[in-house]
C-alpha cells in the first residue's frame, strides 16, 4: 500500500530503535510518555513498539478511545430509549459496551431497534425511512469524529426532518490531557499527540498545554516509523531540557489544523463540562449543541437524567484509561473479563487498551 | 478506529459536497462538507465517510527522504 508499507520498513524501525537506546542513556530515571488516541493504543500493540524501547521509557496509554470514556449511564440512556421504541443509529463500537446492568447488543436481541452504521449519514437516511418514529444517533467521539456526527444537523434541517436527534457525549483531547498533567502522582513527562484528532485541530491546539506544563508534545501518524520517530523526538527535547510541540505527522496534519472543518464545528457546537468514564468530569471538555440546536438534542427532547456515577464497582477501566495500571495489572483482566464478556468498556472498545492487550500483548 | 490510508477523490458533485474516492481499486462515496475545493485527483484521509483532510505528498516524501537517510547512516555504522 503506497504511503502506508514505506512507514513500515523494518531496517528504519531497527535504526530508529537503536537512536531511542542512544539518546535514553543519557537520561536518568525513567521517562513516561502518554500516547491519548485509540489508534496509536492499538498501532502500538500490533507493531510491537514496546518490545525496542529501553526499559527506562515507559510508554502508556491514556483514554484515547471515546467509547471507553463514555459513562455507564450514557449507556443506560441509550438503552432506556432503544427499549422505548426509538431508532438507535451507532457506531459499531458501542454495541457491546457494558451499561451499569445491560448493553445495547443485550436490547437489540431482546427486540430493541439499534442499528449500526460505518457513516452518521445513515441517520438521516434511517429517519426519512421512518417518518413516525424517532431516531437517535449516538453522537460520541473526538474532535475527529465530531465534525462528521454534527453534520447530522444540517442535513437534518435540510430535509426538515423532525424526528432525529443527537445524544451527545463528544470529548476534547487537550482538557483530557490537562487534568492528566494536573495529576502529578500520575508521573506523565510528555504526550504522543493523537494523529487525526490533530488534523482538525492542528498541531498549535496544545500550545497552550506546553506553556502551561512544559511537557513535550510530538504529534505522529499510526505507522511504526511514525510511532518511532516520534518517540525519538520527544526523548531528544526531554534530553535537551526542552518542551514544545512538534509535528511528526505532516503529510496530513498542518500546524493551524483544518480551519474549515473546526467552523463548521463550532457553527453547531460549543463547549460544555463532560463526564469521562473512570476520570470523572473534566470542565469544558466536551461540545454541546448550541442553543439554537437544542431542538435535536436527545437529552432534551426526551427529559433524560444522565447518571454521572464513574464505574462500575470492580472494575478497574478508570486506572487503565489514567496509565495508572497497565491492563494485566487489572485482577480482572482476561479472567472475568474478556473481549467476549467484557466487564469495562476497555475490554469491548476496538481501540480499548485492555483490547488490545489481549489481542496482541497477553 | 482511524484509517490512515490516503484515497484518491474520483468524482465530486456540482455543489463540492459530497463525491466518491477510490483506494486500490474500491472506490466509495465520500463526503466532502469537511474540506475546502476537493478535486478529483486530490489525495485525502477519510474518517466515517468524511474527508477530514488533504494528503500532502510533498511532506509524505520528505519524512521518507530522511528515514532512508537514517537506515543508510545505520547501514555505514555496523561492522
Amino acid at each position: 500500500m503506497k504511503y502506508i508499507d514505506e512507514f513500515r520498513n523494518s531496517e528504519t524501525a531497527a535504526a530508529l530503535g537503536r537512536q531511542i537506546h542512544d539518546i535514553s542513556a543519557g537520561l536518568t530515571g525513567r521517562t513516561t510518555i502518554m500516547e491519548v488516541c485509540g489508534t496509536h493504543t492499538m498501532a502500538i500493540a500490533k507493531f510491537a513498539i514496546r518490545s525496542l524501547l529501553p526499559e527506562k521509557i515507559r510508554l502508556v496509554s491514556g483514554p484515547g478511545c471515546p467509547v471507553c470514556v463514555t459513562p455507564a449511564g450514557y449507556i443506560d440512556a441509550a438503552i432506556g430509549l432503544a427499549l422505548s421504541g426509538k431508532i438507535i443509529v451507532t457506531f459499531a463500537d458501542m454495541i457491546n459496551v457494558p451499561g451499569t446492568s445491560s448493553s445495547l447488543a443485550k436490547a437489540r436481541s431482546s427486540g430493541a431497534r439499534v442499528e449500526t452504521c460505518y457513516s452518521p449519514e445513515m441517520a438521516i437516511e434511517i429517519a426519512l425511512k421512518n417518518p413516525g418514529t424517532e431516531v437517535v444517533f449516538l453522537a460520541v467521539g473526538f474532535e475527529t469524529t465530531i465534525g462528521p456526527v454534527a453534520s447530522i444537523v444540517p442535513m437534518a434541517r435540510a430535509k426538515k426532518l423532525d424526528n432525529v436527534s443527537l445524544l451527545t457525549s463528544f470529548k476534547l483531547i487537550p482538557p483530557a490531557m490537562e487534568a492528566l498533567s494536573a495529576d502529578k502522582q500520575l508521573g506523565i513527562d510528555s504526550f504522543l499527540c493523537p494523529a487525526h484528532v490533530s488534523a482538525i485541530i492542528g498541531a498549535k491546539a496544545y500550545e497552550p498545554f506546553v506553556r502551561k506544563f512544559h511537557k513535550p508534545c510530538v504529534v505522529a501518524g499510526f505507522e511504526p516509523l511514525d510511532i518511532l520517530s516520534g518517540i525519538r523526538m520527544i526523548l531528544a527535547q526531554i534530553a535537551k531540557g526542552e518542551a514544545k510541540v512538534e509535528n511528526n505527522y505532516s503529510r496530513v496534519v498542518k500546524h493551524e489544523g483544518n480551519r474549515h472543518a473546526v467552523s463548521f464545528i463550532h457553527k453547531y457546537l460549543e463547549p460544555s463540562d463532560a463526564c469521562w468514564r473512570g476520570l470523572g468530569v473534566i470542565p469544558s471538555s466536551g461540545l454541546s449543541l448550541k442553543r439554537e440546536f437544542k431542538d435535536m438534542d436527545a437529552e432534551e427532547r426526551f427529559s433524560l437524567r444522565i447518571s454521572r456515577k464513574i464505574e462500575n464497582k470492580g472494575c478497574r477501566c478508570g486506572d487503565v484509561l489514567k496509565g495508572k495500571i497497565a491492563p494485566p495489572e487489572c485482577p480482572l483482566f482476561a479472567r472475568k473479563c474478556t473481549p467476549s464478556d467484557p466487564f469495562g468498556p476497555c475490554m469491548v472498545s476496538s481501540e480499548g487498551t485492555c483490547s488490545a492487550y489481549y489481542k496482541y500483548i497477553r | 478506529m482511524c484509517l490512515a490510508v490516503p484515497m484518491k477523490i474520483t468524482s465530486v458533485s456540482a455543489d463540492k459536497q459530497t463525491g466518491t474516492a477510490e483506494f486500490d481499486g474500491i472506490e466509495r462515496e465520500a463526503n466532502f462538507m469537511l474540506i475546502k475545493n476537493p478535486r478529483v485527483g486530490d489525495y485525502v484521509i477519510i474518517h466515517a465517510g468524511f474527508a477530514i483532510e488533504k494528503f500532502n505528498e510533498r511532506a509524505a516524501k520528505e519524512q521518507l527522504k530522511l528515514f532512508k537517510e537514517i537506515t543508510d547512516a545505520a547501514a555505514v555504522k555496523r561492522p
